[in-house]
């Protein structure tokens, strides 16, 4: 996994609440057997029009502005719904590499910290804030201070320290867990077994 | 202090890490299908790892399969999620419910229904309805692929343990009101991420009275309101259910005395607690494009208080104030592994009895399992669909979602027996009225929704 300390990069905003994942990644792109190339369906239904199937000038993600954006800034819940890690995926793919949203599904966010794609909690307040950037400008996410720069504005952000040394490090999950197969290895000794 | 189940279960197994951080659980169960797993096989695979503990490890087909015919599986991409998993199940050396297999079905029905899924264990699954195993008096939660990467190789999970709500539900449910309109109702009436970072436990006499069923419809949907998981106390009822079935323990009384530790030890151990009283609870059918959106059956649909409220009443063609009963049905779907168990079918079955469903509607009841559809079939529910012009059809995930040839058309209103009404949820364009299994029975046989408390059952 790719460590991220600093990122700066253009934002694109989605100021909706409760984007759920099938709005992300809508189930008929979950066929694949790989992990890559979900980017070009993120948001689908609102990304092509009805019908011809063709981009929907009027959505965010299809204005030449929003192109290079690396982080995607939205509303409360985000990734709510089905636990299909292809939206995570699908976003990473299409570009992001940091989400500054109100909050995320559990499932979401543990997905999030497997795949290098940083989710941000910030209020409201602080977001309406960031949602103005524009085409021109960036965005800073210094997660070793844990503060999201723009213009003059700072804002502090709260992080679980296990999942910030994952992203900082970028080590394996499975390699960290299996420094401690011994202990693996005891707990399964003790299982009960009742025939 | 006091604490929970959840919490007593969840301390059982950590193997390491410090409290109130992530921590390394063991896994006892981990259930596979067809959508979530290719890619994790894959990064084995490319790491060369194994499947640590192939024998706590269950998978099966259910996404995908095509219910009219299945061994026919028209479209290559689903063939090839299909093949992929069989090819990876047997180079892993993983169980493996095909299509087809006495064991098959929806896997949170056959999980149960096998006797794998007992109390006081971890059970995951890279599937977000996993919380229905809770209903044994499990932990039981929904995790993405790379997460299963994670239990193949380690047979344990990194987690933070989420806080604790209890729900002490009361009162006896009226006729016609059921687990399903319960917990429709707690997310109507609280929103959709009302329980997001916690497990919620579910108690008191209503839960303790309720079949295993019943149990497994409520946890099933916990993550409709932004659970986690939903638990329930292991009780007499849970071990009869386990007791005798294929993967159950021999010695079900040590077994039972064993699972018998897990309980709440008294409400201050929960980080919240709420009560909810079921004497007066109607049934509930869902309006919108979220399982919040819904009202009681004769109560008229609510003012938009916001944009997402708004996007929903167009999506949807309808107007606030508008009833439910009024909604222009063209579809009925009775199914999924929140209602498509033999007691869900069976309440279906005896309300169509002898009779036929309306001209303008398309039913389609899918079992959630082979063991149900046979049982099904054994006691004449599967003619009962049949003669009143239901198709009925083969185990498998179905119109629950549009990802098999079961697909609602676009423009079409279905009332559905499942859990999630997203937009195209059931087939780009459609439109998912969530309901109980009589209601939408019920819906079939009129043609549209009507208060299932007025007919006599
Ligand atoms: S029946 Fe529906 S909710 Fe249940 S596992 Fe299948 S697709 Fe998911």
């Amino acid at each position: 996994m790719e460590p991220i300390t600093v990122h700066t990069g253009k934002s694109v905003a989605l100021m909706r609440n409760d984007i759920d994942t099938d709005q992300i990644i809508p189930k008929q792109f979950l066929k694949n057997i790989l992990k890559t190339g979900y980017g070009i369906h993120a948001f689908y239904d609102w990304r092509y029009l009805k019908g011809s199937g063709r981009p929907n000038p009027d959505f965010i993600l299809n204005q030449p502005s929003s192109k290079g954006a690396t982080i995607l800034v939205t509303g409360n819940n985000f990734g709510c719904g089905s636990s299909r890690e292809h939206a995570a995926w699908a976003i990473k793919d299409w570009g992001f590499k940091v989400i500054i949203a109100g909050g995320y599904s559990d499932i979401f966010y543990m997905n999030c910290t497997k795949n290098g794609l940083l989710p941000i909690v910030l209020p409201q307040a602080a977001r309406d804030v960031l949602a103005k950037a524009t085409p021109e400008e960036t965005i800073t996410v210094d997660l070793v201070h844990q503060k999201v720069k723009y213009n003059d504005h700072e804002f502090a952000f709260d992080i679980n320290p296990t999942w910030k040394e994952k992203f900082i490090s970028g080590i394996d999950d499975i390699d960290l867990t299996m420094s401690h197969e011994q202990e693996i290895e005891d707990y399964e000794a003790q299982i009960p077994s009742f025939g | 202090m006091a604490q929970t189940m959840f919490d007593k279960i969840w301390n059982k197994h950590v193997i390491t890490g410090e409290a109130g951080q992530p921590q390394l659980i063991y896994v006892d169960l981990h259930l596979v299908h067809e959508v979530t797993s290719p890619q994790a096989f894959e990064g084995l695979r490319e790491n060369n790892r194994k499947v640590r503990r192939p024998e706590r490890t269950f998978a099966t087909m259910d996404h995908n399969v095509p219910t009219e015919d299945i061994f026919n599986v028209k479209d290559m991409i689903s063939r090839k999620q299909m093949d992929t998993l069989k090819n990876n199940c047997e180079e892993f050396g993983v169980r493996l419910a095909a299509l087809g297999d006495r064991q098959q079905g929806i896997i949170h029905a056959i999980s149960p229904q096998l006797g794998l899924t007992q109390p006081g264990q971890v059970v995951v699954c890279g599937d977000s309805h996993t919380s229905t195993h809770g209903a044994f008096g499990s932990i039981a939660f929904g995790i993405g692929t790379s997460e299963v990467e994670h239990v193949f190789a380690t047979q344990t999970i990194w987690q933070a343990k989420p806080k604790n709500m209890g729900i002490h539900v009361t009162g006896k449910l009226p006729k016609g009101v059921y687990a399903k309109d319960l917990i429709m109702a707690l997310i109507g009436q609280n929103g959709v991420d009302f329980g997001t970072g916690y497990a919620i436990e579910f108690y008191g006499d209503t839960i303790e009275r309720m079949s295993m069923e019943e149990r497994m419809t409520i946890c099933n949907m916990v993550i409709e309101g932004g659970a986690k998981s939903g638990i329930i106390k292991p009780d007499q009822t849970t071990f009869d259910y386990v007791a005798g079935r294929e993967y159950a323990p021999q010695d079900m009384a040590a077994a039972s005395e064993y699972w018998s530790q897990f309980y709440t030890d008294d409400e201050s151990a929960f980080d919240e607690q709420y009560e909810f009283d079921v004497t007066k609870l109607a049934p509930y059918v869902s309006w919108g494009t979220n399982p919040g959106m819904s009202v009681p059956i004769d109560q008229p649909f609510p003012e938009p208080v916001d944009i997402n409220m708004q996007k929903a009443y167009d999506y949807e063609g309808l107007k606030p104030a508008g009833q439910a009963r009024d909604i222009d049905l063209g579809f009925v779907f009775i199914g999924s592994c929140t209602n498509g168990r033999l007691s869900d079918l069976e309440i279906a079955a005896n309300i169509m009895r002898g009779r036929k469903i309306a001209p303008n509607i398309t039913a389609l009841v899918v079992p959630a399992s082979r063991e149900i559809r046979d049982e099904a079939e054994r006691r004449g529910y599967a003619k009962i669909f049949k003669d009143a012009g239901c198709e009925w059809r083969e185990p498998g995930c179905s119109a629950c979602l549009g990802m098999n040839p079961d697909q609602v058309p676009a423009g079409v209103h279905c009332a559905s027996t499942s859990n999630r009404n997203f937009e195209g949820r059931q087939g780009a364009g459609s439109m998912t009225h969530l309901a109980s299994p009589a209601m939408v029975a019920a819906a079939a046989l009129h043609g549209h929704f009507i208060d299932i408390r007025s007919e006599a059952i």
